[in-house]
């Protein structure tokens, strides 16, 4: 009865729900996980990589994993190209902004305009919502480091730690149990990449699954966005037991 | 004949302008307030066309007020600042504002600071800095007593010789002034120098 109702974008079905926004978060499940957790140094942000083959050129591209300005990064999950649109409309956005202000965008409101585009594409134009959920890490000096996760409704909030696309819930729980206040770095890196390799369903993880990025303070001071280079993520992965040392992979 | 002018002291910043509201030769007003706080701690000082003047300052005070009521936190002095330029600027080659104004402010981290912005969208970050005719006579009397860190007393005798330069050598000179600070306390009025008691200073 209800299928009447979800064909149109921008209209209510008779309990009260968006049909499209919920298709467009079904779209999302299906696709690789990733993790954010905040810590009291920075925010790491860690991916599943669903496309994986030898042949795929990897040396500068990244699949999860974007900068938006010099002080705010993001994760994906969902359909790529709807992201990239969207990452785009966010890079805009801080520049436009900066040139206004000749100062960064705070984070949140970085994520809150991006939210209201998101928005728009469920109430008016007749366009379905994007298929894409974010999670934004940042750092601006009203709250140092955060952390952000937005859905195709335009809803956002901000989080300790958060896991978005395939088996985000078993995520989220085991974030909840292992989770502690004043996580260092280097802990919260352990921490996702533990998760991460709970919630995969493989059996081992490479760093050829994986994308591991990192937002921080430099020591000058300045905002660091560092994506980890399979060669680290490799040993990182050994070094916190969550892969076995020097298999050959097909 | 409008004058402003303004400096930056030790933890302070100081504004002052003319009070003199004037339509050819006749003077509508002597305690016309050409000093706006923009908000708890930003003075905007402006001069130039009437109109324009208080037209631009509301427009500029709203937009940081919105800023503040959508964002839970205010502007700094140097994002307002550049606000209210590219404001003039986009104008400039369409319609555009006649004022020049001088913006002080206080921000937490990084202490008092001074802007000049002109009708052209200049955007300077400066020590001291004067508009109008007043600039001829103000400016010279800075350049030889301003020192960086001035006491708030400096400061306030340094503006009275510039007002005194004002009066003495300027053919019409306005008679009274207003003087405000902003500082980690906020921006408020701190003084008038009036040659014209009659008119008292009214508060809005």
């Amino acid at each position: 009865m209800s299928r009447r109702y979800d064909s149109r974008t921008t209209i209510f079905s008779p309990e009260g729900r968006l049909y499209q926004v919920e298709y467009a978060m079904e779209a999302i499940g299906n696709a690789g996980t990733a993790i954010g957790i905040l810590s009291k140094d920075g925010v790491v942000l860690v991916g599943e990589k669903k496309v994986t083959s030898k042949l795929l050129q990897t040396s500068t591209s990244t699949e999860k994993m974007y900068k938006i300005d010099d002080h705010v990064a993001c994760a994906v999950a969902g359909i790529m190209s709807n992201a990239n649109i969207l990452i785009n409309t966010a890079r805009v956005q801080a520049q436009r902004y900066t040139y206004a202000y000749q100062e960064p965008m705070p984070v949140e409101q970085l994520v809150q305009s991006l939210c209201d585009t998101k928005q728009g594409y469920t109430q008016f134009g007749g366009l379905r919502p994007f298929g894409v959920s974010f999670l934004f890490a940042g750092w601006d000096k009203n709250f140092g480091f955060q952390l952000y996760m937005s859905d195709p409704s335009g809803n956002y909030g901000g989080w300790k730690a958060a896991a978005i696309g395939a088996n985000n819930q078993a995520a989220h729980s085991i974030l909840k149990q292992d989770y502690k206040e004043d996580i260092t770095r280097e802990e919260a890196v352990q921490l996702a990449l533990k998760v991460l390799s709970k919630t995969m369903d493989i059996t081992s993880l490479t760093s050829e699954k994986l994308e591991l990025a990192e937002v921080f303070l430099a020591p000058s001071g300045k905002v660091k966005y560092q994506v980890c280079s399979p060669e680290t993520l490799t040993k990182l992965l050994v070094k916190f037991g969550v892969t076995q040392p020097a298999t050959d992979t097909a | 004949m409008e004058c402003v002018f303004g400096m930056v002291g030790k933890g302070f910043a100081i504004v002052v302008a003319d009070t003199s509201a004037v339509h050819g030769i006749l003077v509508h007003k002597t305690n016309e307030e050409k000093i706006m706080k923009l908000d708890s701690h930003k003075l905007i000082a402006a001069s130039g066309e009437g109109g324009d003047r208080v037209q631009f300052s509301e427009y500029i005070h709203k937009n940081v007020a919105l800023y503040q009521f959508r964002n839970g936190i205010p502007l700094t002095t140097s994002a307002a600042a550049n606000f209210t330029r590219a404001e003039l600027a986009a104008a400039l080659r369409k319609n555009p504002y006649a004022v020049n104004i001088l913006l002080a402010g206080y921000d937490n981290h990084t202490g008092p600071s001074l802007y000049y912005i002109d009708y052209l969208a200049t955007l300077h970050k400066v020590d001291k800095a004067a508009f109008g005719y007043a600039s001829y006579l103000s400016l010279s009397m800075m350049d030889t007593h301003y020192h960086a860190g001035m006491s708030l007393q400096e400061a306030i005798d340094l503006v009275d010789k510039c007002i005194t330069e004002i009066r003495s050598r300027l053919v019409v000179a306005p008679p009274n002034f207003v003087i405000k600070i902003v500082d980690q306390h906020g921006a408020r009025e701190c003084a008038w120098r009036q040659s014209l008691p009659s008119a008292s200073p009214t508060f809005c």
